[in-house]
């Protein structure tokens, strides 16, 4: 092969349009994380690694014949669950939760793992029975959502849980879960709140009763939200400039590099800057749709459904929080925030969309 | 067969499947759409509240105190400064265990029992995070030690400001009053007036006196730094400054050296002395006596030292000169006669024949005149430099009540003054009106009788009596007394005169011949003005305490100090050009002739001789004063 054979090989199972939209986001996380870490390019420096790592894996699962990634649902789904019920047993206590699982040379945290390994199972599962569909089925493939999603709870995660839990409705409903169910779900799920109530962790509520009136406690759990809306809310219609937000610079926004780095951009490129950035997540979960709704099989249809679904949900709920109409639950803003490992399972993500349109396009001609 | 049907079902599987994802597009386009919604609420409609909050977050605002105005008298001699000094000062609310920190400052800064107790006292009193002073004044060596230690007191701060003094302690501190600590009345006070912004940097205001009335000018405007700072509180660089504007300094009216000699003069006395410039009212002396020391109160009093002061007998915290409260007695013939001359009730020829004692027709009664025996032939004019009581029953009774009190309300008896110090009381000027009102009582004849020597209801402050003195001095043209001439240098309006009774001339001068004659030989005042160079107008007075009864006779020496006769004198000099005008109270001085008139003397030969009674030592506040 020369060195043309190779550029091609190595683009072959790449889509540019999505890997454009996903290059823009990781530019905006690159600009934002300058400015949030106090014009620091260390923050910038790791981010760039953890961008290397995630798009070794993008082109790797990009590049994995589809019915190798089908191959891999049921062992990873069966490892995550014992990784999980580990964590369970065994697992690491660090800030109240116990997350994460020590196997001698690292520390693991299952629970990302599960957010490709519970859909791929589910879709799996749907491809196997494709032919005799019944309610039963959809039964089961609840039941293989709701484990995990249970355990990840008990941790507790709620961020984790809900995302997961997303992933897998999505699935359900792509699969063609029947309306009356869901409708009797949603039923069930407002009746079943007061109950669910109690099943909350403290902080857990406290985060939601906060959402209703932040000010209550200012400088404690409503703080996060409280400075969330101030930093976003001054930033106005042109921002404050890059590098000029005070509520950032002045250390008033907490967790601004990671979970609130919404409100470092807010605040800094105002509602401008916000057109233009969720123009760019309407543009990424575009191209999913369009990758969902042309993909052939059933697999990678529900597979590629719930992964755009999900990054939807990602965007959503973190904004609905940093904006203050979500309660703070611990989800980063995908592609933007800091962090390896949320970026490493979305960027998983997107390997598998690409694996599913690369492929089959190159079956179809 | 097969084969078709499962290529429908596929095709069908297909078809409800993009419903399914339409569906779920459609749901996340409407959340999209939501987001959008909910940023452009923050960020487009609710930007100026959000950033205003921004603001507050980022800006701190801290006040800077504006000096507080200088107290000087007339001629620039210092009454109340400013000096700089360290103070240590504890917020109680951020210290976790108050009575160890305090033990430990101990080691490091002398703390007195004093201290201690004046701290406990403010401690019980305070606001919550206002810091209180544990110690005041620290010396150079103490800041030293403190400053190197101060890592180990979180919540304890050495301060650098400026503190009040006034040099003069007791000789002025009736006159001045005293700043102290805001308390919780007085910041609701300043809120109410919505001055509560001009104060939030500061901790002390105008308790009493000058301070009290005159705080407005004296406070000056609070100034503000803007300060960026970070969430954690650090200063990150200033944004703006507005400087303070410093209080205004006031000039008085008042006579620093004519004060000392006049406090001097009063020697062991308690009582009061004002002095008048009777040509436009400006206050030359204001003695009350005893006085106390101001700086006692600034940062709070102790509780030993207030006890001490409160409990008194001498009741030193009393202003008399502003609030003490006498009967006239003698004093009031000379506006009674000028009464008697208005109403038309006495020509100046008029002469009675004094048996020594009045009394009412158709009654026994007998109202003596003190002196026994009676002064022979008496009209208006030896009437005053003897002070024949019996002259006055008669004019009285002739007057009555109502109309004595219509010429002597026009007088400006029983009314304030309207001095520039808060408190002043109104003294008491009865008519029948006015005992049925507070008595419920008809008015008798014999009320009149008593009051025509001022013995009766009538009461007077000494500030009072100084004032109908400089207006008599003034042929009637009155005068507001006042105590600051000018307010940063800035020499405030004319004093225009309040009224004029418009006296005929004849009649002025026929009062002031006979008060001239009081302080000559043969009049009451004689002995105290002996060999004066200049003319006096004056009238003495004898204030009773105890009444005596019918028959029995007033023996000074038998008689327990505090039931003592008040001692008046009243006067004005040079006579026929009056620049000085005063009255002077001693408590329990017995006769006016023998204590209140040389007071008088002594205050006269300073302020038109220059002359100082004896060599004065100079009253110093040195470094080392505890008085904080």
């Amino acid at each position: 092969m020369n060195l043309r054979q190779l550029k091609q090989r190595f683009v072959l199972h790449l889509d540019p349009i999505l890997l454009s939209g996903l290059a823009a986001l990781l530019l905006v996380s690159l600009l934002t994380l300058y400015s949030a870490s106090g014009g620091s390019g260390l923050r910038v420096l790791a981010q760039l690694g953890n961008i290397a790592v995630g798009f070794t894996a993008l082109w790797i699962i990009a590049n994995m014949p589809l019915h190798w990634l089908m191959r891999l649902a049921l062992p990873m789904y069966v490892l995550g669950m014992l990784l999980l019920i580990g964590v369970a047993l065994f697992g690491e206590i660090s800030h109240g939760a116990r997350r994460w699982l020590d196997i001698g040379v690292v520390n693991i945290q299952p629970s990302e793992l599960m957010k490709i390994a519970v859909p791929l199972m589910m879709a799996w599962y749907f491809e196997k029975h494709e032919a005799t569909l019944t309610w039963r089925n959809h039964l089961i493939a609840a039941l293989l959502l709701v484990m995990p999603v249970v355990l990840i709870l008990r941790q507790p995660d709620l961020g984790t849980s809900i995302l997961i839990m997303a992933s897998g409705f999505f699935v359900l409903f792509l699969a063609g879960l029947p309306w009356r169910i869901i409708i009797g779900l949603l039923v069930t799920a407002a009746a079943s709140a007061p109950f669910l109530w109690h099943a909350l962790h403290d902080y857990q509520r406290q985060r939601i009763l906060m959402l209703f009136d932040p000010s209550q406690d200012a400088l404690g759990k409503g703080y996060h939200t409280i400075q969330g809306m101030i930093a976003v809310g001054s930033g106005g219609v042109l921002g404050k400039g890059y590098l000029q937000g005070t509520q950032t610079h002045l250390d008033f926004l907490p967790e601004r590099t990671t979970d609130f780095i919404f409100a470092v951009w807010s605040e800094e490129f105002g509602f401008i800057g916000n057109l233009l950035l969720l123009a760019l997540y309407v543009f990424v979960i575009g191209r999913g749709f369009f990758i969902t709704s042309s993909a052939s099989t059933y697999f990678t249809r529900l597979m590629a459904g719930s992964i755009t679904l999900t990054f939807f949900i990602y965007t959503f709920v973190n904004i609905g929080m940093v904006t203050g109409i979500l309660p703070v639950v611990g989800v980063p803003l995908p592609l933007v925030s800091y962090g390896g490992t949320s970026l490493l399972t979305l960027m998983l993500g997107f390997g598998v969309l690409m694996s599913i349109h690369t492929h089959q396009r190159l079956v179809k001609t | 067969m097969i084969q078709k049907v499962e290529l429908k079902n596929n095709q069908r599987e297909i078809h409800f499947f993009r419903q399914r994802l339409f569906i779920g597009l459609g749901f996340a386009g409407l959340l999209m759409l939501l987001l959008l919604v909910r940023v452009f609420y923050l960020q487009v409609l609710r930007h100026e509240y959000f950033d205003t909050l921004a603001e507050s977050n980022r800006i701190y605002v801290v006040p800077i105190v504006p000096n507080r105005g200088v107290i000087t008298d007339r001629n620039g001699l210092i009454l109340a400064r400013n000096y700089a000094g360290y103070t240590l000062e504890v917020t109680p609310d951020n210290i976790p265990n108050l009575d160890q920190t305090i033990t430990e400052i101990g080691k490091l800064v002398e703390i007195k029992p004093k201290d201690l107790r004046r701290f406990k006292k403010l401690l019980a009193e305070r606001r919550s995070l206002q810091t209180l002073p544990i110690r005041t004044r620290l010396t150079d060596a103490e800041v030293a030690r403190f400053a190197a230690q101060r890592y180990r007191f979180p919540g304890v701060e050495l301060k650098a400001r400026l503190f009040r003094e006034y040099p003069n302690t007791e000789m002025t501190s009736h006159l001045l009053g005293y700043i102290g600590r805001i308390n919780q009345q007085e910041l609701d006070e300043l809120e109410q007036k919505e001055l509560a912004a001009n104060y939030m940097g500061s901790e002390y205001i105008g308790k009493t006196g000058i301070e009290q009335y005159y705080e407005k000018e004296l406070h000056g405007v609070t100034g503000f730094e803007q300060i960026e700072v970070d969430a954690g509180g650090r200063a990150v660089r200033m944004v703006s400054r507005t400087p303070p504007q410093s209080g205004k300094n006031l000039t008085l009216t008042l006579d620093a050296g004519l004060q000392e000699v006049a406090v001097q003069a009063f020697g062991d006395y308690r009582g009061a002395l004002i002095a008048i410039d009777p040509a436009n009212g400006e206050v030359l002396a204001f003695v009350s006596k005893p006085g106390y020391d101001p700086n006692l109160f600034i940062d709070g009093i102790d509780t030993e030292s207030w006890d001490a002061l409160n409990n008194s007998p001498d009741v030193p915290l009393n202003n008399r000169a502003l609030r003490g409260q006498y009967p006239m007695g003698s004093t009031i013939k000379p506006f009674m006669a000028l009464t008697g001359l208005h109403f038309d009730t006495r020509s100046p020829d008029f002469s009675i024949s004094d048996p020594g004692y009045y009394t009412l027709q158709g009654s026994s009664h007998q109202y003596r005149d003190w002196k026994v025996g009676g002064h022979g032939r008496v009209d208006m004019f030896k009437s005053v430099v003897v002070s024949c009581d019996t002259y006055y029953y008669g004019l009285a009774t002739e007057l009555g009540i109502d109309r004595m009190h219509e010429y002597l309300d026009q007088f400006g008896f029983g009314k304030r003054t309207g001095i520039d110090l808060e408190g002043e009381v109104s003294g008491l000027l009865p008519s029948t009106r006015w005992k049925m009102q507070r008595h419920k009582q008809i008015w008798y004849p014999g009320d009149t009788v008593s009051a025509g020597i001022g013995q009766g209801y009538q009461l007077a402050t000494p500030l009072q009596m100084a004032y109908v003195t400089a207006t008599l001095a003034n042929n009637g043209v009155a005068y507001r007394p006042h105590l600051v001439k000018e307010v940063q240098h800035e020499v405030k309006d004319m004093p225009q005169p309040l009224f004029d009774l418009q006296i005929p001339a004849q009649h002025a001068d026929l009062i002031k011949r006979a008060m001239v004659a009081v302080t000559h030989p043969g009049g009451t005042a004689a002995g105290s003005f002996y060999s004066a160079t200049y003319t006096v107008a004056g009238k003495t007075g004898t204030a009773q305490v105890v009444a005596i009864k019918q028959g029995e006779k007033y023996d000074e020496e038998k008689i327990s100090e505090y039931n003592r006769d008040h001692a008046w004198f009243i006067a004005f000099a040079p006579a026929d050009k009056p620049r000085i005008a005063l009255a002077v109270l001693a408590e329990n001085g017995g006769h006016g002739s023998s204590t209140a008139a040389p007071i008088a003397r002594k205050v006269f030969d300073y302020y038109l001789l220059g002359k100082r009674p004896q060599p004065l030592k100079k009253t110093q506040v040195s470094d080392e004063n505890e008085g904080d």
